[in-house]
């Protein structure tokens, strides 16, 4: 019937109707922003969801003071745009601690500066839609998760007790205390994202893209050397090799592939013939199998 | 990832439908797996899954994808909706996995709701089971119209064309019952991959596509009418130059210029222009998320329903609606519940259940309530009209689900029919003495002052010294008691929680005349549930109503037991008692909390006729 409404056109207007329901519904609307390629992708539906009016909606990033300097430059960029407000929160208990996924491992470090720091800002700001970038198709828990995900006062996740959720009506109503949380990029793929961003011209982080960076080989990852911080171990030595990054988070936790793709369509093209799964690189998730829901129900985004 | 290019094919929503046993994630594995849209790491975590699962190094199963859940696992089954994403060359799909138990109706209906389209399984040994026609029935409530019958495991019978043949034909016979018109059956083999995305070579006398081809090929048109439609989620007024109204289009579609109804109501508009964030726009159809103005200020919020002036959407207060029940309490009848229908939420009651449908034989039931995965086909009444279409022609505008007023629970999905014709026919006749008049003339506030708290907790003798007090003062009252309404009024009623449902909302509506009529009521029952007290105060306007707690304990109640009812009630001669074999929920923010065994009855009146005196002074100078 409308030949030029494409599979990306119904997933972005299904996002910017989430996007307005949340705005009409919720009293302290908060965007989470990871600085990733899907946080990207979500800032640029909110701005679209909201035109002409300037995104009514804050930021929110949760720094845990490890990640890529490239991305820090990169928020601070976006922020400079002027039209969207950002706040930033570190966890000063755990930087008291002195927490550092390179003494304490990716558990401790993950749970402290991610998801103690994350529920410290949500109840700080009060907010009571905190609304993400999470994907279905990223892990098998996400992928059982509605699209409004109730938290309880906790900011807990129960999986077994989830709202029935119908078309795209949805419930919004909760008690003082409690929250939702919200993915408007739920039913996008990871190559719906790359699709959308070259369509569209979305900046992203220049991590995505190949280029010959200083890595370390530690537990069969590719660790890039960001800043002085890291502490070679004994054998360890660093190499200059072409290498990108299909997700982002902290440096140390996150592993690069090695690729010649420097463009998008270099990269798109790369990701179509690719064999292995987006979220392989992330050491947090090398856990048992079933980890991202037992972090879930303990208020990890 | 799979070749082609997903960023202009088309989108297919479908879902699965089958048991555990039928191979439903095992079908559901092996076209992920064909598709190429498996990874090479996920490929290795499901073998290193089967492995600790089955202790075999030989078989790699399926099912372990799609389960996400750690009980899913455990148990092994499935509890929850998972979606699973993958282009083909032609087309991107959205696939809803969904459980089979029927205590998870729920859940599958949440899964069938967005999709166009059910693949359900079958096993060839079993032929046609139960939960098949409970599958295809729910399949058929949430408007699905196309099924593709997989008649599965066919490596088991032999590949037998006769056994094939024979399940394929009960199957279309029972989905024409069930009003569904087109069903595509094939045979195939999850395990050995026959049929699924490439043709079998053990059987020959197949000549149809297989699996994949059909879900490439099949056309599905998205439910939803013809005449121009959106609800208006979002009022956009940036500064005092613009005034946009944002929505998601539901139907046919819109030009510049084209003349526009606001609904419920008759007011009238041009539309100036279509804006989205990429530039103007001459024209937009139904999917799309826009922003549209109009010609002339009209007071539109979020809710409404922006229509074809020409041919608006009928409107409606009352309705013939298929409820599934999903909440964990039972549905009661009368009680209130929060509607959502596309972007408005009013208040709504069920005014009757005409019958259950039993889900696996669709049989009629008699009911008086509706129990978790229930289908009742019910008549609902709504305390404001709403524009709406019958879900057979929009799913946006005729679907609907209830939340629970307390909970906030999601407690119904619903399928609007059509509107009962009182609606239409019974209009409010326009007076023009109104509320305000009256009360000037009586020189008050009109007020309701509603006392809930145990039987024997004080709630009538309070009420009664508390009329005395403003009679004495001239004020102009009533005291509606719950136990004398029940010799006239509410004579029929008895004392079960959907009686007691009923009960409430009568007296909450005759409170709602009094004060209408200037005066000061003072009700005086059990009022046990926290949702009637709501639906009680929502009838009032703000200030004018004032819930007081009148808080004895259980066991002062029942040591004082002035009519001799606890006795009866704990010797079993009397059932529903209150505090003693049915609930009472607590106040959670009374307006007052009168606690009784603080002081004397004269200075909690004291205290209360004070501040009623304060309050009901027009001049409020007390």
């Amino acid at each position: 019937m409308n030949t030029s409404f494409s599979h990306l056109d119904a997933l972005e207007a299904e996002s910017i109707h989430i996007f307005r329901e949340v705005m009409a519904s919720f009293q302290r609307p908060v965007m989470l922003y990871s600085i990733g390629k899907d946080s990207s992708v979500l800032l640029h539906v909110l701005r679209k969801a909201f035109y002409p009016a300037p995104p009514p909606i804050p930021l929110l990033h949760v720094d845990t003071t490890w990640k890529f300097r490239e991305m820090i430059a990169f928020r601070d960029r976006v922020a400079a745009a002027g039209d969207v407000r950002l706040l930033v929160h570190i966890n000063e208990d755990g930087i008291r601690q002195g927490i550092s996924p390179l003494v304490h491992g990716a558990t401790v470090h993950t749970d402290v500066m991610k998801t103690a720091a994350l529920k410290q800002a949500l109840d700080k700001y009060r907010f009571d839609a905190a609304i993400g970038g999470a994907r279905r198709d990223e892990e098998k828990a996400r992928a059982k998760e509605r699209v409004f995900s109730f938290r309880n006062a906790q900011h807990h996740w129960d999986p077994k007790r989830q709202r029935p959720e119908l078309w795209s009506v949805y419930n919004t109503h909760i008690h003082s205390g409690e929250s939702v949380r919200v993915f408007p990029l739920s039913n996008w793929t990871e190559m719906d994202i790359w699709r959308y961003i070259q369509r569209e011209n979305i900046p992203v982080v220049p991590l995505y893209f190949a280029c010959e960076r200083p890595v370390v080989q530690r537990e069969g990852s590719l660790i890039m050397v960001d800043d002085d911080r890291f502490v070679l171990r004994a054998g360890e030595k660093i190499e200059i090799r072409k290498v990108r990054f299909r997700t982002l988070g902290c440096y140390p936790l996150t592993g690069a592939v090695e690729s010649s793709a420097d463009t998008l369509d270099a990269v798109i093209d790369e990701m179509s013939q690719s064999r292995s799964s987006e979220r392989q690189g992330r050491v947090i998730d090398h856990d048992p199998s079933a980890s991202m829901e037992r972090k879930k129900q303990e208020g990890y985004f | 990832m799979a070749a082609g290019d997903a960023s202009t094919h088309s989108l297919l929503r479908f879902i699965t439908c089958g048991s555990v046993d039928d191979g439903k994630s095992t079908l559901l594995g092996r076209l992920l797996y064909d598709v190429g849209t498996l990874a090479d790491d996920q490929i290795e975590a499901l073998r290193r899954d089967s492995r600790r699962q089955h202790q075999s190094d030989d078989v790699l199963d399926f099912s372990l994808l799609t389960d996400g859940l750690d009980a899913e696992r455990q148990q092994g089954i499935t509890i929850d909706v998972a979606y699973r994403y993958f282009h083909s060359a032609r087309r991107s799909f959205i696939v809803a996995d969904c459980p089979g138990h029927e205590q998870y109706t729920r859940n599958m209906a949440t899964g069938a709701s967005n999709t166009d389209l059910a693949v359900v399984l079958v096993d060839a040994r079993k032929g046609l089971l139960t939960q098949t026609r409970r599958h295809t029935y729910i399949c058929a409530l949430l408007g699905i119209r196309k099924v593709v019958l997989a008649v599965n495991k066919m490596d088991l019978v032999d590949y037998s064309q006769a056994v094939y043949e024979s399940i394929y034909a009960d199957y279309r016979e029972l989905a024409s019952q069930l009003g569904i018109g087109a069903v595509y059956g094939l045979p195939v083999s999850a395990l050995g991959g026959d049929n699924v995305s490439s043709p079998s070579i053990h059987m020959p006398w197949y000549a149809g596509s297989t699996l994949l081809d059909i879900l490439e090929t099949i056309s599905v048109d998205p439910v939803q009418s013809a005449d121009f439609r959106m609800p208006v989620q979002w009022v956009n007024r940036p500064d005092q130059n613009f005034r946009g109204f944002a929505g998601t289009i539901c139907g046919g579609r819109i030009r510049a210029g084209d003349e526009v109804v606001v609904q419920p109501g008759t007011h009238q508009a041009r539309v100036a222009r279509i804006i989205t964030a990429t530039g103007e726009m001459p024209e937009a159809h139904a999917g799309q998320a826009v922003t549209l103005t109009l010609d002339r200020e009209i007071d539109i919020s979020r809710g409404d329903v922006i229509a074809d002036a020409v041919r608006p959407a009928p409107e409606a207060d009352q309705f013939a609606a298929h409820l599934l029940w999903m909440g964990d309490e039972a549905l009661l009848p009368n009680r209130s519940y929060w509607l959502k229908i596309g972007t408005r939420t009013v208040n709504a009651r069920v005014t009757s259940i005409k019958h259950k449908v039993d889900v696996n034989t669709q049989a009629a039931l008699a009911a008086h309530r509706l129990a978790l995965n229930e289908v009742g086909y019910c008549n609902i009444d709504l305390d404001h009209p709403v524009a709406f279409e019958a879900y057979a022609t929009n799913h946006v505008l005729g679907g609907f689900i209830l939340i629970d007023r307390h909970s906030h629970a999601t407690v119904a999905c619903g399928m609007l029919d059509f509107a009962l014709h009182r609606a239409t026919n019974v209009h409010w006749q326009h007076l023009d003495i109104n509320k305000q008049a009256r009360a000037r003339n009586k020189g008050q506030r009109p007020r309701c002052v509603w006392f809930t708290g145990l039987s024997g907790a004080g709630k009538s003798t309070i009420a009664n010294l508390l009329e005395r007090h403003l009679n004495a003062r001239g004020y102009h009252t009533y005291v509606l008691d719950g136990d004398n309404l029940r010799h006239g009024l509410n004579r029929d009623l008895g004392f079960t929680a959907e009686a007691r449902v009923e009960n409430v909302r009568r007296v909450a509506e005759v409170a709602h005349l009094m004060v209408d009529a200037g005066l000061i009521v003072l009700v005086c029952v059990i009022s046990p549930f926290e949702s009637e007290r709501e639906f009680a105060r929502g009838l009032f306007a703000e200030g004018e109503f004032m819930e007081v707690f009148v808080d004895t304990p259980l066991e002062e109640c029942e040591r004082r037991d002035a009519k001799g009812l606890y006795r009866k009630a704990r010797a079993g001669e009397i059932s529903n008692f209150t505090g003693i074999d049915s609930p009472y929920e607590v106040p959670s923010a009374p307006d007052v909390h009168l606690r009784t065994s603080g002081g004397s009855i004269e200075s909690l009146v004291e205290v209360l006729a004070k501040r009623l005196i304060h309050d009901s002074d027009p001049t409020g100078a007390g």
